[in-house]
């Protein structure tokens, strides 16, 4: 036990003083974790052996990083970048490959093992370059997006991989695993639900699995999501989504696939579900931490033995394999038309192996497809690759970026269809009704509500809404806040709505608070906490039922209309001398300015107000349409005289 | 020494903008002129409810005041309509103290979807647009301003297919600047059916561009 807490702490120590440091130097965290993992790995030695296990369980932030991927792709928003993917993404790993299966042909490697190579090396790093991009805000370029498409692409790439590796099976391989399989049977046969089956079956039993994240995914996810939601309990919700995550990587592991592309899967499916943000804002700090370790674990894991032996050949490969990626990814560049810095970015960034490539390469040695000692070898080019990425994003950044902003204009304004998300906090009677209004005129919304229930009935009538707190930062977070032009808050818990309006003003001040207030108390105290729009949530129809009744009351219905039009007008005027009299009032007794009372006061100024205006607000009701004198022509003749 | 610059008020009446092809134009251009206050009303008092005291001030504020808007039904826009309604009091543009008005100069610029054949006593509108806008015309009389002829767009839904549009802006803009100097021949420009063409003679170069 002591063991374990002193390696946990130094793997802590070492992330938290080397992370910010990184970021403090410019260098991204993901290279701050691989330089803490080098540091306390080869470089001091705190840490060693348990590297190989560690990295085991590290590898579950890639299958978090994924989950929460998949969480983000829509099946429409698929099928909207198919071109891209498609076309990029097919075009990248089909000639990255080919090239790569050459060169190894050319060293003189078997077909299938040289092929394989090329597939491993074909992939990118997810993780870091989603992680990068994300901290130096390069989502939205153009090569940001091309990238992500490309990724997207080899993430989904990976399944007919994983299903063609167990083909280039070398004979020689399997005969010599063959040999050995007595020892290892037993341990082999608790872990796996596929070890010597037949191919057919084998293939038969993957298909299964997937079906089952789909179809369970698709089905049973939202009555247990619903069933623990009702209860209430956070901390449950975040025990399920875990449960959910494990419980689909273990299954994945079980059946031999990778439990990464299992949960990609899984996020997939859930996407369109209500329960997507909350899922997200419980997985996001696990897979952060997780990433974190894994990427410590790249860096400790780098054997310089090894690499000082090998460290021509490992060098020569690392640079050669890059070299091949980028000038591929600059070619499509070239066609797929991107410009400017955006085409070094999308081949900058993507020059490296990936995660992924370690999956693969212990998957092909499982499989018998690559010897062992060439596995270690390239899992060394995989990681050094990996390393060297940060520093290909400040070479963009202090070399490229500069070149092209001397020359380019300044970054184009935003399109359209990127403007404007609202989010709407709260969708009762109030926040629905907003809701709709701004969908019917085709604005973007992304709708939150606590009660599940309600959730459910707004899904039934085809409302996208989503289950979750809206005050939780971590929710606002993943619903896109940042992105957000307009944050709606039409929750019922006055004060978090108080809290929730100060909260974003101070930590997203370009997001207007569009807020509905309880009353005209809680009106002041969402004004003083910055909202830039409040409405009393019965002011309007109070006001509307006013005139109707006047109406009713024999009143013709267009003067009872400017009766109604001044009333408001005299409020909007007294609005601000009220609200300093409030603020005014709240700081000299702070908590103890008892609410009725301030209430009361404020009505009699507004009814001192009316009166004081009395004659002015007359006159201002009759001024309108107001015929000339009855003797004013007799009038004007005079003056003409 | 210098003359001192007229100060113009331009009142902009379109209840469909996104449709606007040559007034939305109009509007625009004369946002950047530093003489002049560009009003869009229909944004102003989307319900319509007119605050009589700002419109007023506007007014007194002011030394030239242009009506800009597309010719409905052979006048304003109802915006434009229920703004002289309500602003125009007895005791402030007309009556025996109603002096405030007293002295600006005033005009209508206006885009007619019909060509100009069709606004001629032969044609099928039967009236010219100076006949078509007399109302307002008297509206300035009573209230004591210098009327001038309408500036006038004709087959304004097909201006922009023709290329007639920039022109037009131009020759609008060249008019704002003329009144802004005070170097237009009021008179001259009052006794002609179109202001388009007291401009033509104002500043031939410019106007001939379209």
């Amino acid at each position: 036990m002591t063991a374990y807490f002193i390696q946990a702490f130094i793997y802590l120590c070492a992330a938290v003083i080397a992370v910010p440091l990184a970021k403090r130097l410019g260098l991204g965290s993901v290279l701050g974790y691989l330089i803490a993992g080098v540091v306390i790995g080869p470089i001091v030695g705190l840490v060693g052996s348990e590297t190989n296990t560690l990295q085991h369980f590290a590898e579950f932030g890639v299958v978090m990083m994924l989950f929460l991927v998949g969480l983000e792709l829509e099946p429409r928003m698929l099928w909207d970048m198919r071109n891209k993917l498609i076309g990029l993404g097919g075009l990248q790993i089909g000639i990255t490959t080919a090239v790569i299966t050459a060169a190894g042909l050319y060293f003189g490697l078997v077909w299938s093992v040289a092929f394989t190579v090329g597939l491993i090396f074909a992939l990118s790093s997810t993780a870091i370059v989603l992680q990068t991009f994300s901290e130096k805000d390069l989502n939205k370029t153009e090569g940001g997006k091309n990238a992500f498409s490309v990724l997207l692409f080899q993430d989904i790439a990976v399944i007919p991989m994983l299903a063609l590796i167990p083909l280039l099976a070398l004979p020689e391989l399997v005969e010599k695993a063959q040999s050995v399989v007595g020892q290892a049977a037993e341990h082999h046969e608790e872990l796996s639900l596929v070890a010597g089956l037949p191919g057919w079956a084998y293939g038969i039993t993957v298909l299964l699995a997937i079906a089952a994240v789909v179809v369970g995914g698709h089905y049973l996810s939202r009555p247990l999501f619903r069933y623990v939601a009702s209860s209430g309990l956070r901390e449950i919700f975040t025990a399920t989504a875990l449960m959910l995550v494990i419980g689909i990587a273990a299954l994945m592991s079980l059946v031999g696939l990778s439990p990464a592309l299992g949960t990609f899967l899984a996020g997939v499916v859930l996407a369109n579900s209500e329960f997507r943000h909350e899922l997200e804002s419980n997985i996001e700090p696990f897979k952060g931490l997780l990433l974190g370790l894994f990427f410590i674990t790249v860096g400790a894991g780098i054997d310089f033995g090894v690499l000082a032996s090998n460290i021509d050949p490992v060098l020569g490969l690392t640079a050669g394999v890059m070299l091949v990626k980028a000038l591929v990814l600059l070619a499509l560049a070239f066609i797929f038309k991107i410009r400017n810095s955006d085409r070094w970015l999308f081949a900058l960034s993507l020059a490296q192996a990936g995660e992924f490539g370690f999956v693969l390469l212990s998957y092909t040695v499982q499989n018998h497809v690559i010897p062992t000692d060439l596995a270690q070898m390239l899992s060394l080019v995989v990681a050094l690759s990996m390393f060297l990425t940060p520093g290909l994003f400040i070479f963009f950044d202090k070399v490229i970026l500069p070149r092209y902003e001397k020359s380019e204009n300044k970054p184009e304004a935003d399109e359209i269809t990127e403007r404007g998300t609202v989010i709407i906090a709260g969708v009762g009677r109030f926040g629905q009704m907003v809701n709709r209004f701004l969908v019917a005129n085709k604005i973007k919304t992304v709708v939150l509500d606590q009660s599940v229930d309600q959730v459910a009935n707004l899904r039934k009538i085809n409302v996208k809404s989503f289950y979750g707190d809206a005050t939780q930062p971590d929710l606002l977070h993943t619903a896109g806040i940042e992105d957000a032009t307009m944050l709606v808050i039409a929750i019922d818990n006055n004060e978090r709505a108080v809290e929730l309006t100060q909260y974003i003003k101070h930590t997203y001040p370009k997001v207007m608070i569009y807020a509905r207030a309880f009353d005209r108390g809680h009106h002041f105290e969402l004004k003083h906490a910055g909202a830039d729009f409040i409405v009393s949530e019965t002011y309007h129809s109070a006001l509307e039922l006013g005139k109707e009744a006047l109406i009713a009351l024999g009143v013709h219905p267009f003067k009872a209309e400017q009766k109604k039009a001044t009333l408001r007008e005299l409020e909007l005027c007294y609005k601000d001398s009220l609200y300093e009299m409030w603020k005014k009032n709240s700081e000299d007794s702070k908590y103890s300015t008892h609410f009725r009372e301030l209430f009361i006061e404020l009505e009699t100024a507004i009814s001192k107000a009316m009166k004081s205006e009395h004659l002015d607000e007359q006159a201002r009701v009759e001024r309108g349409w107001t015929p000339p004198p009855k003797d004013y022509e007799k009038r004007m003749n005079e003056s003409e005289e | 020494m210098p003359e001192e610059r007229k100060k113009i008020l331009v009142l902009f009446a379109h209840p469909s903008q996104e449709r606007s092809e040559v007034n939305k134009l109009l509007f625009k251009a004369s946002q950047t002129h530093h003489d002049v206050t560009a009003i869009d009303l229909y944004r102003e008092y989307p319900t319509f409810h007119i605050n009589i005291d700002r419109e007023q001030q506007r007014l007194v504020d002011h030394d030239v005041i242009i009506f800009l808007f597309p010719l409905h039904w052979y006048s304003t826009p109802a915006i434009l309509k229920q703004w002289q309604d309500l602003v125009l009091e007895y005791g402030f543009a007309y009556g025996t103290d109603g002096t405030a008005l007293k002295g600006k100069t005033f005009f209508c610029a206006t885009t007619a979807g019909g060509n100009e054949k069709a606004y001629q006593h032969e044609g099928y509108n039967h009236f010219s647009i100076r006949e078509l806008l007399y109302p307002i015309e008297q509206t300035a009389n009573l209230t004591g301003m210098h009327y001038l002829a309408p500036f006038v767009l004709f087959s304004s839904r097909n201006a922009s297919e023709e290329g007639r549009v920039t022109g037009h802006i131009d020759a609008f803009n060249a008019l704002l600047t003329s009144l802004a100097t005070s170097t237009l021949d009021l008179s001259h420009a009052a006794s002609l059916p179109l202001l388009n063409r007291a401009l033509m003679q104002e500043t031939p170069e410019t106007y001939q561009t379209r």
